[in-house]
């Protein structure tokens, strides 16, 4: 049974306010922006927000107030600095104030980690000393019932829903993923379902023909989504690269409040859907991103 | 020759990487230090990074970010992050590279909150993963930008451990090996002493003396017995900085 449906429908059904979602996974590419804006366009309030780094599309959200609390390890701009809306949020309770429950990289992908193995908890000797217990009062400092060791126990976290953007997948669900896969899979099978963001619905025969390179059981998916651009402005291996000055621009507009009101009403609220955002990116722009020679991998066989 | 406090700082974190190391390669400078160190005195070193990635050769251009496409051609291995982070906890990571908002005489990194986390004056990004690297490596070095507002007598929160209040914490607190072994900023370079656990002046870049660097560090600053000025970078290594930064995007 196809699950392709529209963003718009993907968010409406999959996405209630209060929801907690995982998004940006795999760090600083495969980013699903698309989806992040649809959610801003739907006004979705009182999410909560959960990734390693999730580079700008974190801030976006909180600054658009759809956002009560955030469980992640950096939230920020990777190449250009601060994110302006996360810290009018935690300083100033603009547009309202957050809950943040800190976490690092390795604590969140052992708290979805242990979510998907259905264990609750895993230790960790990361962390030890630091203040980061104190702003995460789930962590619990405990000995190794082994050695007596002091270690971390890191609670299991199992978000309402993963929203991953892909390569390509069938219209099922079934899903190939390439290049650093950063939490995707800890994400994935934490969740109780997955939003699939593809580049491109490819038959069901393309997926199995490789099933070393599929992302999450495709049992676990609820809706399928083609987005051909739906990572822009972060990059897409095999499909566009990274859009740098998009960081910056963002970056120097959202300094202030109106500013923001301005990029939101620019990028997102005027826009209809993915495809009236591609368009006002222009042409020009989305041919500076493609890719400047392709590089496949050789077959490998799967006979026997 | 002309050069800029960056190309220094890229110069002297190369210099850190020592042929064969497993390097946990941070965002920024690192980057670039990774890439200026396999060419000149490092070519065995293995980069890994936290997004997923391991590397034996260069990114063929510059990086933004560590997950740029060029970063994932070419790579020794595209993965899960959980198995980066698993290498730097079992113990196979020689060397961590992160950077710093606020630091301590010890070490001690800040990048989350500037005041009372309740109600922080200044919200930072947070660990990302750095607190991990500060950790689990066998040492870090950390790059950041001088200023006495930064360079502090006592952090307002540990994001990233260095040496706690000195000798004995990290073992005290269960932290099983590593700690900062260098402070690499835009006027200085610092050691560590490990009997007391705290930064010692090891050299001045050029145009900096002892003097110039106490008066923007807000400790009292222990200098080292040899300090020396900062090796300049050399022709050689400037133009390979150059090559990767042609724009001057991390370096200018």
């Amino acid at each position: 049974m196809s699950k392709i449906m529209t963003m718009r429908d993907a968010v409406a059904r999959f996405v209630p306010h209060g929801s907690s979602v995982v998004m940006g996974a795999a760090l600083e590419s495969l980013i699903p922006f698309a989806a992040g804006h649809e959610i801003i366009r739907r006004q979705k309030r009182d999410l909560t927000l959960i990734g390693p780094i999730s580079d700008i599309l974190f801030d976006q959200l909180i600054g658009a107030g759809c956002v009560r609390k955030v469980i992640a390890a950096w939230v920020g701009n990777v190449s250009a600095g601060l994110g302006h809306n996360y810290r009018r949020a935690c300083e100033q309770g603009i547009p309202h104030r957050l809950e943040v429950i800190d976490h690092s990289n390795f604590t969140i992908s052992l708290a979805l980690l242990a979510g998907g193995l259905g264990a609750p908890y895993i230790p960790t000797y990361s962390l030890l000393g630091t203040d980061i217990p104190r702003t995460n009062p789930g962590f619990r400092q405990s000995l190794s019932p082994f050695g007596g060791e002091k270690i971390l126990l890191v609670p299991s976290l199992q978000p309402d829903v993963a929203i991953l953007h892909v390569q390509r997948s069938d219209e099922n669900g079934n899903a190939h993923a390439w290049g650093n896969l950063g939490i995707s899979e800890e994400a994935a099978l934490a969740s109780q379902r997955i939003i699939i963001v593809a580049e491109e619905i490819v038959l069901h025969q393309i997926i199995v023909s490789d099933p070393n390179r599929v992302i999450a059981p495709s049992f676990k998916v609820c809706a399928v989504v083609r987005e051909p651009g739906g990572a822009h402005p972060s990059p897409v291996q095999g499909y566009y690269n990274r859009d740098h000055e998009y960081y910056h621009e963002y970056h120097r507009l959202t300094r202030t409040v109106e500013g923001n009101a301005e990029w939101l009403g620019q990028w997102v609220a005027e826009v209809k859907d993915r495809a009236g955002y591609l368009q006002k990116l222009g042409k020009e722009r989305r041919q500076g991103l493609q890719l400047k020679e392709h590089r496949y991998a050789a077959p490998v066989d799967y006979g026997y | 020759m002309d050069y800029t406090p960056q190309e220094i700082m890229v110069a002297a974190a190369a210099r850190e990487i020592r042929d064969g190391e497993i390097v946990f390669t941070g965002m920024r400078l690192p980057l670039i230090a990774f890439a200026l160190a396999k060419q000149m005195h490092a070519p065995n070193a293995v980069g890994l990074f936290e997004c997923g990635l391991v590397r034996d050769t260069p990114a063929p251009e510059l990086l933004y970010t560590m997950g740029d496409p060029p970063n994932i051609a070419g790579a020794l291995w595209a993965t899960r992050m959980i198995n980066m982070m698993g290498l730097l906890q079992r113990g196979a990571v020689d060397l961590g590279f992160i950077g710093g908002a606020e630091m301590d005489r010890f070490g001690n990194l800040n990048t989350s909150y500037l005041g009372n986390p309740e109600s922080p004056k200044t919200k930072l990004p947070g660990s990302g993963g750095a607190a991990d690297i500060a950790s689990l490596s066998r040492r870090f070095v950390v790059i950041m930008a001088h200023e006495k507002r930064r360079l502090v007598e006592r952090v307002d929160y540990i994001t990233s451990p260095g040496f706690g209040d000195g000798q004995g914490w990290r073992k005290r607190v269960g932290l099983r090996h590593g700690g900062p072994s260098a402070i690499i900023t835009t006027l200085c370079v610092f050691g560590f002493e490990s009997s007391i656990g705290e930064a010692v002046l090891r050299s001045y870049h050029p145009g900096q003396s002892v003097a110039s660097v106490r008066a923007e560090t807000g400790w009292d600053l222990r200098v080292a017995e040899d300090v020396h000025e900062t090796a300049s970078p050399t022709a050689e290594e400037l133009t390979i900085i150059r090559r990767y930064d042609p724009q001057g995007f991390w370096t200018r």
